[in-house]
């Protein structure tokens, strides 16, 4: 059998049992009554002890998401959601205190996942790996369970706690900002996740502060039938600088979970964010059942001058992802960058891209986008590049490869393109190319497996990307893009 | 020793090799030389497993194990070593890492450790210079930019790495430069051992008066038609291939 057809019968073959981050974590849970309505969404609030305002705006935002359409243009396809059929907050009972409350059930999640929680093993075990440190947010289901290095953190000036923390303890910041740059009304998922979020990380850098570690965020959905609608809120006000990270994973489930999570990053005057996914939501069997679907709302708004927001992401899980984390880049000189390696396998259907809007003048945005689908699966880039009359002197380069592997996988480029000003500079490159049987058998005569090889190659294939992550993150990366190509050999 | 009778094997419907018979003991360099299309290339395939190619009939063992019935990864671990014709392409893999991973899934194959990077480092260094392979050239992408001289010599620097105990030379000299040509010559000649067999394809007289073969074989139509000593090559460099029923190409 030629040697590609076989890696594609290998993996056609996978068994997604193999997907490592499938357990479940036995736990009692507190949950709102199954389905949609305005009392869950005040059932919800009451339970964060929400201010009045709060409840309203999610009320707004629930009123209005009764009167849109769910969105079709994507090129995903999957059976009606029936939004009275998920339970739309779930908690751990009792919420901890402390680490040191937290159930030992919670911890050992975590701790399987490979995410300390506990300060001190944070210290340890990444210090000794990579030279920083992370804080990290874990959310679990509807809550976040631990954040670490808080004290830390606030010496520097830095809020980096839970989002329905951050509702209480900083409400003008929150007010100020959030649906400041995904308005209420953006669209069909936004305005779901307006009404219902339950959790998420805020962060705020001050002035002039350079954050002295990564921030992270862990997203884990544990309980059934249980939509995670996590909101972050991040900004970095002038001259601040932040990196962070993000990661998810659930359990396997034969039932299709919704995930529709709204990020919103704000950078003031030279300020910097830096923002990074790694996600790894359960992608469903291989005959494509079950899974996440993962209907995200990233936006940055470069506000200020000069400032600069950056998405890097490597995404290998979830049934359906649709999701386009973009720039607004309104101050001038202000720099828009997307990193994307999105990888589909089995029946996973991928389609995610950005958008780059340039406003203010000499702005400029880069695009590397590498696209890699085997099995069955469906892999779309989408991505908008514009510029406003006023944004003279925008520039864009996009690159953009798909690789397939396989003859039964699909990969597909829609780029959209819109200069409203003759001095716009866009430059976009596309290749899809294959791994060829002769690469393939140059490594396997070198003694590499046919799965080695696959690894090999596809790594290097999204090299340019995977050198934009923090270190660790890479690493990581790395080895998850080797499972999640590998087929059911031993 | 290598041990080939009566090799017959095709590709698709096309029958290349029709019948091969070809010795070679441990401690012995074998020249093929012969027209172009008559096989050679096939041959070296058919050696090390690449798919697409169906032995039909006849064997090939080395040091008694039937190589026909392993992967080719498992080929490469026991010893057997291409150095390709046209070596491939791997863009953003690195050469180091690639050769690092090779050398590890080789060990792997064969229940060893992995080599520490230290030691990686030390091998790599005292044989990449000789073979005029820069620091640059071990940081790009595998094979990517190089130079058809440059392909060649770093197919040789594998082949120093991974100390392959059946080494396939498939025209390892065509694209040389004279100077180039010596180097790798010698990097050849440096992995002539008494436990080490190899099998030089080529068209020319002037690679095998570096490299000086033991036995030079003529290949004709997917067969050994002729075999006799390194003065073959020379009365072939005179005469072409009319002897055989063959135009010049
Ligand atoms: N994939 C293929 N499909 C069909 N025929 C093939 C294929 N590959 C090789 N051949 C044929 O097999 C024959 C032998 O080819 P091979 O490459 O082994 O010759 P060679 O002796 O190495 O020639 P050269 O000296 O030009 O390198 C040629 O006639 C060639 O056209
Ligand atoms: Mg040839």
């Amino acid at each position: 059998m030629p040697a590609v057809q076989e890696t594609v019968e290998r993996v056609r073959a996978l068994d997604v049992d193999q997907y490592k981050y499938g357990f479940v974590t036995d736990i009692e849970s507190e949950k709102a009554p199954k389905g949609l309505s305005e009392d869950t969404i005040r059932y919800i609030s009451a339970k964060k002890n929400e201010p009045e305002w709060m409840l309203d705006w999610r009320l707004q935002a629930y009123r209005r998401w009764l009167t849109m359409p769910e969105p079709t243009w994507a090129r995903v396809s999957y059976p009606k959601i029936d939004f009275q059929d998920y339970y739309y907050y779930s908690a751990p009972k009792a919420a901890p205190k402390s680490i040191d409350e937290i159930n030992p059930e919670i911890l050992k999640t975590y701790e399987k996942l490979g995410i300390p929680l506990r300060e001190r093993d944070a210290l340890l075990g990444i210090e000794s790996s990579g030279g920083s440190r992370v804080a990290v947010d874990a959310v679990f289901d509807s809550v976040s369970v631990a954040t670490t290095f808080k004290a830390e953190l606030a010496k520097a000036g830095v809020i980096f706690m839970p989002i329905s923390e951050a509702i209480r303890e900083h409400p003008d910041l929150v007010k100020a900002y959030l649906g400041s740059v995904v308005p209420v009304s953006d669209n069909f998922y936004a305005t779901l996740n307006s009404a219902v979020f339950s959790d998420g990380s805020f962060v705020y850098i001050p002035k002039g502060v350079r954050c002295p570690m990564e921030l992270s965020t862990y997203f884990r959905i544990n309980e059934r039938n249980t939509g995670q609608f996590e909101r972050t809120l991040i900004i970095a006000d002038e001259g601040a600088y932040v990196s962070y990270l993000e990661g998810c994973t659930a359990p396997q489930r034969d039932e299709n979970q919704l995930h529709a999570a709204v990020v919103e990053l704000v950078a003031m005057k030279d300020a910097e964010i830096k923002y990074s996914t790694v996600q790894n939501w359960y992608p469903g069997d291989k005959d494509g059942k079950g899974g996440i679907y993962n209907f995200v709302t990233k936006r940055g708004d470069c506000r200020g001058d000069n400032s600069k927001i950056s998405w890097t992401q490597v995404e290998t899980g979830s049934a359906i992802t649709w999701k386009y984390p973009s720039c607004i880049l309104r101050g001038d000189n202000s720099q828009g960058e997307f990193y994307s390696i999105a990888i589909s396998n089995g029946y996973q259907q991928v389609d995610s891209g950005t958008k780059m809007i340039h406003l203010g003048k000499n702005t400029s945005s880069r695009i590397i986008s590498k696209g890699i689908a085997a099995g069955h699966s469906e892999n779309t880039y989408r991505g908008l590049v514009s510029a406003h009359r006023k944004a003279t002197g925008a520039r864009n380069f996009t690159n953009c490869d798909s690789l397939l592997i396989g003859d039964r996988c699909g990969a597909h480029t829609v780029p959209y393109m819109e200069a409203k000003n003759a001095s716009a500079q866009f430059e976009h490159e596309a290749t899809t190319s294959k791994i060829s049987e002769d690469q393939l058998f140059y490594c396997l005569q070198r003694g590499l497996s046919q799965e080695e090889a696959v690894a090999l190659i596809v790594n290097g294939f999204v090299r340019d990307v995977l050198q934009q992550l923090p270190m660790e993150f890479a690493v990581e990366a790395q080895k998850l893009i080797a499972v999640s190509l590998e087929g059911s050999v031993g | 020793m290598l041990e080939i009778k009566n090799l017959h094997a095709r590709i698709g419907d096309n029958e290349i090799l029709k019948g091969l018979d070809l010795t070679i003991p441990l401690g012995e360099v074998h020249a093929i030389m012969g027209p172009n299309g008559s096989g050679k290339s096939t041959l070296s395939y058919v050696l090390s497993g690449k798919p697409d190619y169906e032995v039909t009939e006849g064997s090939a063992t080395f040091d008694g194990q039937d190589i026909l019935a392993l992967a080719p990864e498992e080929r490469a671990a026991a010893g057997v070593f291409l150095a390709f014709q046209y070596p491939i392409e791997i863009p953003g893999v690195a050469n180091m890492t690639f050769l690092r991973a090779a050398m590890n899934a080789q060990r792997k194959t064969r229940g060893e450790e992995e080599i520490s990077t230290p030691d990686f480092l030390k091998l790599v260094r005292a044989k990449a210079p000789d073979l005029g392979i820069t620091q640059d050239m071990l940081r790009r992408g595998v094979n990517v930019g190089f130079s058809g001289g440059e392909k060649k010599r770093n197919e040789i620097l594998q082949m120093a790495l991974l100390q392959p105990r059946l080494c396939i030379l498939d025209e390892t000299d065509s694209g040389l430069d004279i100077d180039a040509l010596k180097v790798v010559a010698q990097g050849v000649n440096a992995l002539r051992s008494p436990d080490r067999a190899m099998l030089v394809i080529t068209h020319y007289q002037r690679l095998l008066d570096h490299i000086v073969p033991d036995v030079v074989h003529v290949m004709h139509k997917g067969r050994i038609v002729r075999s006799g000593g390194a003065e073959l090559a020379l009365e072939l460099e005179e005469s072409g291939y009319a002897a055989y029923g063959q135009n010049a190409a």
